[in-house]
C-alpha cells in the first residue's frame, strides 16, 4: 500500500505491506534509526514517536494507520540552531547511560512540556511511566525534563524556533 | 515480530465498516486503538485475514449525558476518560479507574470499545462497567441491540458480539446525586496487568444504601460481578459491619489462580480488603457529593 506521512516536517511516501509496524516503516523505509525497537510487546516505550503530537508506541501501530499523519521522531527534535532544550538537558543532566530508551524519554518529555510547561516531579514521573529505563534509576531523567522546562521558560524564543 | 498477512480496509463511515464486516464475516476483525489486537496478532494468537480500521469513522468518539445515561462512544480513548470534565464530576468509578489503565502511551491509543470487546479478565473497564450497571450498543447493518455488560462479558476473551457487529457506544446510568465510587487496583508496576482490582459504586437513599455495584478484576475467567455482596448491601445501613460483610461475600465470589503475582489466598484477601476500603471511600464520596 502506498502511504504518505509527514515525518519531522518533511512529506514522505512509502510502499508498505499492511502488516509492517510503524517502527519498521520509520527505521527501514525512512532510514530513521533513532526510533528503537525494544520489547516489541507494548511494554518498554523505546519505540515511542509522536503521532499528531501525542506519544504512542510505534511497535503497536501499523504503518498504514499513520497514512496522512504527522510523525515526529527523535531526529526531528533538533532544529537548525542546534539541540532542542530537552536534548541539551538530557546531555547536561546525564539523563542517559546506554541511550536505548532516550529517544522515547525525550519525545515523551517534549510532548509533556508542550502541554504543561511547568510540570511537577510527580507529573513528570507520571508522563514517563510508560517508558522503561534500565540504567539511570530515572532520577536524572526527571532532572533533565525539569531542566528543559526551566530552559524553555527562560528562553521562549529558542524553544519555539 | 510481524503478524500474518492481512488486507487492510480503512473505513470512512460506519456503513462502510459494517458492510465490509458483512462481506468478510469471521475472517475480519475491527481495529480501533489496536493496543490489544496488534499484540495478539504479533504473537499469532489472532490472524484475521482482513482488518477494518474504524479510527476515521465519524461520530464514535463523543461523550455526552442524555436520557439518564452517560453515552460514551466506542472510539473514545482512555486518555479522554482521564481528562473528561463530566466523568470527573459525576462518574467517580470511571474517573478513578481511567488513569490506572495501562500506561500513558497506551491510553493515547486504546479505546473503551476495544478494551471491552477484548474482554481480558484483567481488564479494568469491564469491572467498572459491571459495577455501574452499564450496557453496550452493538450495531450491525441490520440494526442495533443494547446488551447489559453482565451479559456482554461471556468468558475469558469472549463476548456476545457477533463478527458483523461493532460496539458503537457504552451507556452508563447516571448515578443519583448522593453517590460515590472508586477503583482500587493493585499492580506490581505501572502498565502491568492487575494483580487484583475492585470497582465500587454506591448510592444512598434516605441514609441507607440504595444501589451498590461491586466488580472484580483479575480474579477469574472474566470480570466478576459480586452480586451476593451487592444484594446484601441494598437497603442496608452503610456501616463498617455491612461493608465488612460485603468484603467477605466479594472475596467468596472471587475465583483467583496462583501465579507470579500472588497466591490464591493472597488475591482473595486483597479482594476483601479492597471491597471494604472501596465501599468506605464511596460512602465518603456519597456524603460529600
Amino acid at each position: 500500500m502506498e502511504i504518505s506521512i509527514t515525518v519531522n516536517g518533511e512529506a514522505r511516501t512509502a510502499d508498505v505491506e499492511p502488516r509492517m509496524l510503524l517502527t519498521h516503516v520509520i527505521r527501514e523505509d525512512f532510514g530513521l534509526t533513532g526510533t528503537h525497537l525494544g520489547c516489541d510487546t507494548t511494554s518498554c516505550g523505546a519505540c515511542t514517536v509522536l503521532v499528531d503530537g501525542e506519544p504512542v508506541k510505534s511497535c503497536t501501530m501499523f504503518g498504514v494507520q499513520a497514512d496522512g499523519s504527522d510523525v515526529t521522531t527523535v531526529e526531528g527534535l533538533a532544529g537548525a540552531d542546534g539541540l532542542d532544550p530537552i536534548q541539551a538537558a538530557f546531555q547536561e543532566e546525564h539523563g542517559l547511560q546506554c541511550g536505548f530508551c532516550t529517544p522515547g524519554m525525550m519525545l515523551v518529555g517534549a510532548a509533556l512540556l508542550e502541554r504543561n510547561p511547568d510540570p511537577s516531579d510527580d507529573e513528570i514521573r507520571w508522563a514517563i511511566s510508560g517508558n522503561i529505563c534500565r540504567c539511570t534509576g530515572y532520577m536524572n531523567i526527571v532532572k533533565a525534563i525539569q531542566a528543559a522546562a526551566k530552559a524553555k521558560a527562560e528562553a521562549p524564543a529558542a524553544a519555539t524556533a | 515480530m510481524l503478524p500474518s498477512r492481512f488486507e487492510y480496509h480503512r473505513a470512512s463511515s460506519l456503513e462502510d465498516a459494517l458492510s465490509t464486516l458483512d462481506q468478510y464475516g469471521d475472517d475480519a476483525k475491527v481495529l480501533a486503538g489496536g493496543q490489544s489486537l496488534i499484540p495478539l496478532m504479533k504473537l499469532r494468537f489472532a490472524s484475521p485475514g482482513v482488518l477494518v480500521d474504524i479510527n476515521d469513522v465519524p461520530g464514535l468518539d463523543g461523550i455526552e449525558e442524555r436520557d439518564g445515561v452517560l453515552a460514551i462512544g466506542g472510539l473514545v480513548r482512555h486518555r479522554t476518560l482521564v481528562t473528561d470534565d463530566v466523568i470527573a464530576a459525576r462518574y467517580p468509578t470511571i474517573a478513578a479507574a481511567a488513569p490506572q489503565i495501562a500506561d500513558p502511551l497506551v491510553r493515547n491509543r486504546g479505546t473503551i470499545g476495544g478494551s471491552l470487546t477484548h474482554a481480558d479478565p484483567a481488564g479494568d473497564l469491564g469491572s467498572v462497567m459491571l459495577a455501574m450497571g452499564a450496557s453496550v450498543v452493538l450495531r450491525s447493518s441490520g440494526g442495533e441491540r443494547v446488551v447489559p455488560v453482565d451479559e456482554f462479558l461471556v468468558d475469558a476473551f469472549t463476548t456476545a458480539i457477533e463478527p458483523t457487529e461493532i460496539l458503537t457506544e457504552v451507556r452508563v446510568p447516571t448515578p443519583s446525586p448522593r453517590s460515590g465510587g472508586t477503583y482500587l487496583k493493585l499492580e506490581r508496576k505501572v502498565g502491568d496487568f492487575a494483580t487484583v482490582a475492585v470497582a465500587v459504586a454506591l448510592s444512598l437513599e434516605n441514609g441507607s444504601v440504595g444501589r451498590a455495584g461491586i466488580a472484580l478484576t483479575g480474579v477469574g475467567l472474566k470480570n466478576i460481578d459480586a452480586t451476593d455482596a451487592t444484594a446484601a448491601l441494598a437497603g442496608a445501613e452503610p456501616t463498617d459491619d455491612a461493608f465488612a460483610e460485603a468484603g467477605r461475600l466479594a472475596a467468596a465470589a472471587a475465583n483467583p489462580v496462583a501465579d507470579v503475582r500472588g497466591s490464591e489466598e493472597y488475591k482473595r484477601h486483597v479482594v476483601d480488603v479492597f471491597t471494604r476500603r472501596g465501599l468506605a471511600a464511596a460512602f465518603a464520596g456519597a456524603n460529600t457529593g
